[in-house]
């Protein structure tokens, strides 16, 4: 090659028909995830907003009473039905409090121990088992609230001399919460291994023990981290379906006691869409309205672990 | 001085309890989990493994050339036959009532079992042939001990007589327990004897296949114009804030979503897997994409480099060299979420997979269930033979689980450390 | 190392004094780089001659890389990355909207500091820019052109036996070498090294000091280096940066026997750097 052959740069300036259109495929997919979200929101915004037309809004949120009875005849008294939420979102607390009251110590302590005490052998054995548990479909967990935990409650129960419904609060709560266990547990492991060890090491130079270290340093440290997890885990407890369906009720009763039946947001929506329905009912419309709270919900308890744990990261890295 | 680091005080006592108590509890907490799985899993597999064999009666039955026209086979009335075969067995039965409950001993599939052997064997009429039926679920639950025949049970399906039937009928060896392979090669059914799962696993396979199919791509593809184009902007972020979000959304929402706008809006067959399997796509799709994305940034930079230095264009060096290298990561990513979409019962609720179907689905536009829904359907039937259905179904869900997870911890360890 | 050492070298090697008249392949004037704010470059003016090695040398951080990764645009792929000023390559700006990058990097070669075969084989390793490129018409061409390359980068003898085994099994150096076979391979008039023997033993780094050696006749070379003696034996231009300024610059003899500015004596004197 000689200096004087001259180096030829130009190229054309956009690039091949072939690359363009696998660039355009790739953004198209990345969009793909925006639509799903808008997608979402649109269609329950538009069915629910159809539902507000017949049960005004206030109603359907501040109502106490769930009857979604749809009338033989159109003149008959309550034709409308009743389409009060409360009772839903208040089962829905109940149950979801019953199972973070469960899934919140055992989850926690089984992430401080794996985290900070077990050797690595137990965590290559234990830590599989809790991904196990976490792969469990829920149908299965509700298969067996239904089948073994109701009715054990209702027995331990009615022994005490309480009275236990046979769908009762505390047995859906209880499938649940172990259900969550490994959630938690996974995610609040992570954010332990993430404090830094020299925050540990200040502690025991001190002369603590590892519990007050953990207690102490380690936790507070970790804390925001946490409770983001914890947000997590609340608002999958909330949108679980299956769990209850099959172990909670179809009773809306407004009520605290965990040994009562209540019903669920996502119960009502599965009842509501599974029989057989007229689509522009307001009973079938109701459920595109229970939709959208779900969602909102939900959305509103990622959005602020999101906030948290980012927050959290800045700190530490 | 050496008496300062072994004198136990009370109160280093005190501290020293507490550390012991705090171990105690993680150890128990792990244990109270573990606990729950073995529980629930040997349960429901001890409850299961009685679907794996199933009871069957045999009767003597005379292939009567005066009911059989050899001209339409197909059409003959072989209930009549095995019910004259029964009468013929257990002569003393002779009220109306009782015949019935005689009856009830054999599935009402026998007829069926009847027409086909002489369907394909036209050279038996004539004789009395020797033929094994399945039994009812009622006799099949009674030998297998699930329903008592002892007093005292209210709601009692088998009562003394039949009890006598039955063992007389173990007396003359003309019952007995085999192997159930019905209940993986025929679908769903009323009768719990004949149910089957292969119309559900043919539903959930189809699902899954294109679940697979339009997240698989959709995934990748989003991933690596996230990780390998997108300029770090704030339309960048908030394209993965979406990600996030929807990795978090519950999977009942997505069902509203497909019943809205699959189903409602395009039109598309009700209770298909074509639509069951859109929307467990569109649940598995953040799952792959966040995968992918770690996959991608796994590959060292230095093969990007390498590929850009010689003058390979940014499509090329990523489909030629970085996609490739990942793959076996996103891979992993996808079996996890096909594994999670298997699991997934609530939204296929939401389009209609829930019908009964007792035919096997030939096609993702037919109307089917899925393994999950199946066992949610099961789990909701009366019948004490139903409950075995289940575990059994259970046991197969969670059977195939594991093997998808496994195959993915296998990938993951295969090429965890190539470059 | 010792001042005298390598004035020695220098002087003792006859042939490296040698220096062709070439006009300069690669000019720069006024170079500017930014990292987001951060000012990495400052007002690079170089003449780079064909046919010959230019190494560049400084401290570490001083902007060595920045420089060389300007060259073919490879700055393009970091997005803080801005690049101003005028760079020509035979008198064309490299930076205008004519140019593309894929023929700029397919006539600007580069070899990395630590070797990065692909996860391939060695043959398609080589043969990769050949194919992308379109730069041969049969398969025994591409097999012969591959051969070549493998010549060249003083590789063939050792691999030839094994061409389907993964370029990822060689040694460091073997490494290297097929990563210096693989950029040859397309041909380029210019190639950029950036500390391509920091990752070797001395015995690999001699071989590919050889290999430059004789590179030098059909490309121009620029290889960034923290070693003075390597500098020293494989150049014949040098320039010195130092915190993002070209401080010095000329050949290399003269950069080494008798630097007309201080920071550039004390860093190759072992006082800063
Ligand atoms: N991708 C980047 N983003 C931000 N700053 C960078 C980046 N790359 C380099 N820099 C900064 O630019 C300056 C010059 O870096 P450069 O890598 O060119 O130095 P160098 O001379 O090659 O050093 P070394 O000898 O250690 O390789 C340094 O201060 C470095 O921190
Ligand atoms: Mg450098």
């Amino acid at each position: 090659m000689s200096p004087t052959t001259k180096i030829d740069l130009t190229g054309p300036r956009r690039s091949p028909w072939p690359e363009r259109l696998i660039k355009a495929l790739l953004i198209a997919s990345s969009l793909v995830a925006v639509f799903v979200t808008v997608g979402i929101v649109f269609s329950l915004l538009f069915e629910a907003i159809r539902f507000f037309k017949i049960i005004p809004i206030q109603d359907f949120l501040f109502g106490l009473e769930w009857n979604p009875q749809t009338a033989i005849r159109a003149d008959q008294v309550g034709a409308k039905g009743e389409f009060g939420a409360v009772p839903l979102i208040t089962g829905t607390l109940l149950i979801s409090t019953i199972a973070m009251l469960i899934a919140t110590p055992l989850g926690l302590a089984s992430a401080i121990y794996l985290a900070e005490y077990a050797s690595s052998r137990t965590r290559a054995i234990v830590k599989p088992l809790l991904e196990i548990l976490a792969g469990i479909p829920t149908v299965v967990y509700g298969f067996f609230a239904a089948l073994m935990i109701a009715p054990l409650i209702r027995l331990t129960g009615t022994g005490m001399g309480l009275e236990v419904a046979s769908e009762s609060a505390l047995a859906a709560g209880l499938a649940m919460g172990i259900m969550i266990v490994p959630l938690i547990s996974s995610l609040s492991d992570d954010v332990i291994n993430a404090v830094p060890q020299s925050l540990r090491d200040a502690s025991y130079g001190l002369g603590a023990t590892q519990a007050e270290t953990i207690k102490k340093v380690v936790l507070p440290a970790a804390l925001p981290g946490i409770s983001g997890g914890l947000l997590l885990a609340t608002s999958t407890a909330i949108g679980e379906t299956m769990i209850v369906v099959m172990a909670a009720g179809l009773a809306a009763n407004l009520t605290a006691n965990p040994l009562e039946a209540v019903t669920t947001i996502t119960v009502q929506i599965v009842t509501l869409l599974t029989g057989d329905q007229e689509f522009d009912s307001a009973k079938t419309l109701s459920a595109f309205a229970l939709g959208l709270l779900l969602f909102t919900l939900t959305l509103l308890l990622n959005i602020a672990a999101q906030k948290i744990v980012n927050h959290y990261r800045e700190r530490y890295d | 001085m050496t008496d300062l680091f072994t004198k136990v005080t009370p109160e280093l006592k005190r501290r020293l309890r507490h550390e012991r108590l705090f171990q105690w509890m993680g150890r128990s907490a792990i244990f109270i989990a573990i606990a729950f799985l073995l529980v629930m899993v040997g349960t429901i597999a001890s409850m299961g493994v009685g679907a794996l064999r199933q009871t069957h009666i045999e009767l003597s039955v005379f292939l009567d050339p005066q009911e059989l026209d050899t001209a339409r086979l197909y059409d003959a009335d072989y209930g009549r036959l095995v019910k004259k075969a029964l009468r013929a067995r257990f002569t003393e039965v002779k009220k109306r009532q009782d015949k019935r409950k005689l009856y009830n001993l054999i599935s009402s599939q026998a007829e069926f079992t009847l027409r086909d052997l002489v369907v394909s064997r036209p050279s038996l009429i004539g004789q009395t042939v020797k033929v094994w039926f399945t039994a009812s679920d009622d006799v099949d639950m009674l030998i297998k001990g699930n329903i008592s025949s002892s007093t005292g049970n209210t709601q009692r399906r088998i009562d003394r007589r039949e009890t006598r039937w039955i063992n007389d009928l173990i007396a003359a060896d003309q019952l007995e327990s085999r192997f159930n392979s019905r209940f993986f090669w025929s679908g769903d059914s009323r009768e719990p004897e004949l149910a089957g799962i292969l119309s559900a696993f043919a539903g959930s396979a189809f699902s899954l296949l294109v679940c697979f199919g339009l997240s698989f791509p959709v995934g990748i593809f989003a991933a690596i114009y996230l990780e390998e184009f997108a300029p770090k902007n704030r339309w960048s972020a908030f394209i993965e804030v979406n990600i996030n979000n929807l990795a978090a959304v519950p999977s009942i929402v997505f069902g509203l979503l497909g019943l809205a706008v699959f189903l409602n809006t395009f039109g598309l067959p009700r209770s298909s897997p074509l639509v069951g399997g859109m929307v467990l796509a569109l649940m598995t799709l953040p799952t792959i994409i966040i995968a992918s994305r770690a996959a991608l940034r796994a590959v060292p930079p230095s093969i990007r480099e390498a590929a850009l230095g010689i003058g390979a264009s940014r499509i090329q060096t990523v489909f030629h060299h970085v996609a490739p290298l990942a793959l076996p990561g996103m891979l992993t990513g996808a079996i996890v979420g096909m594994a999670r979409a298997l699991g997934e019962t609530a939204p296929l609720l939401m389009i209609g997979m829930v019908a009964f179907v007792a035919d096997v689905p030939n096609s993702i536009f037919e109307p089917a269930t899925a393994l999950p829904v199946q066992i949610f359907l099961w789990a909701d039937s009366p019948e004490r033979a139903f409950l075995e259905k289940t575990s059994a179904a259970i046991i197969v869900l969670l059977c195939f689980l594991v093997v998808m997870n496994l195959s993915a911890i296998i990938l993951r360890r295969k090429f965890e450390k190539r470059y | 190392m010792s001042f005298q050492l390598i004035e020695r070298q220098i002087l003792t090697s006859g042939k490296r004094q040698d220096i062709p008249e070439q006009p300069p392949v690669i000019s720069t004037r006024d170079v500017d780089v930014y990292y987001a704010d951060k000012k990495a470059l400052d007002k690079i003016t170089l003449d780079i001659p064909a046919n010959a090695v230019m190494s560049l040398i400084g401290p570490s951080g001083c902007g060595k890389t920045t420089f060389l990764r300007c060259l073919n645009r490879m700055n393009d792929l970091i997005d803080i990355c801005r690049v101003e000023g005028d760079i020509r390559i035979d008198g064309q700006d490299i930076y205008a909207p004519e140019v593309n990058t894929v023929s700029l990097r397919a006539h600007v070669g580069m070899v990395f500091q630590r070797p990065n075969p692909f996860p391939k084989s060695i043959f398609e390793n080589v043969a990769y820019g050949l194919r992308i490129h379109g730069l041969t018409s049969s398969k025994s061409e591409l097999a012969d052109r591959v051969e070549d390359s493998l010549k060249r980068a003083g590789l063939w003898e050792e691999v030839k036996d094994r061409l389907d085994e993964p370029g990822t099994g060689l040694s460091g150096g073997q490494q290297q070498r097929l990563c210096i076979a693989r950029t040859i391979a397309v041909q380029p008039k210019i190639i950029l090294m950036d500390e391509p023997c920091s990752a070797l033993d001395p015995i690999a780094t001699a071989k590919i000091e050889e290999l430059i050696d004789e590179m030098r006749a059909n490309f121009t070379i620029i290889i960034v280096t923290h070693s003075m003696q390597q500098a020293a034996r494989v150049s014949q231009h040098t320039a010195f940066f130092h915190m993002g300024k070209l401080v010095e610059q000329g050949e290399t003899r003269q950069i080494f026997t008798s630097p007309q500015d201080e920071r550039t004596e004390s860093y190759i004197t072992g006082r800063i750097g």
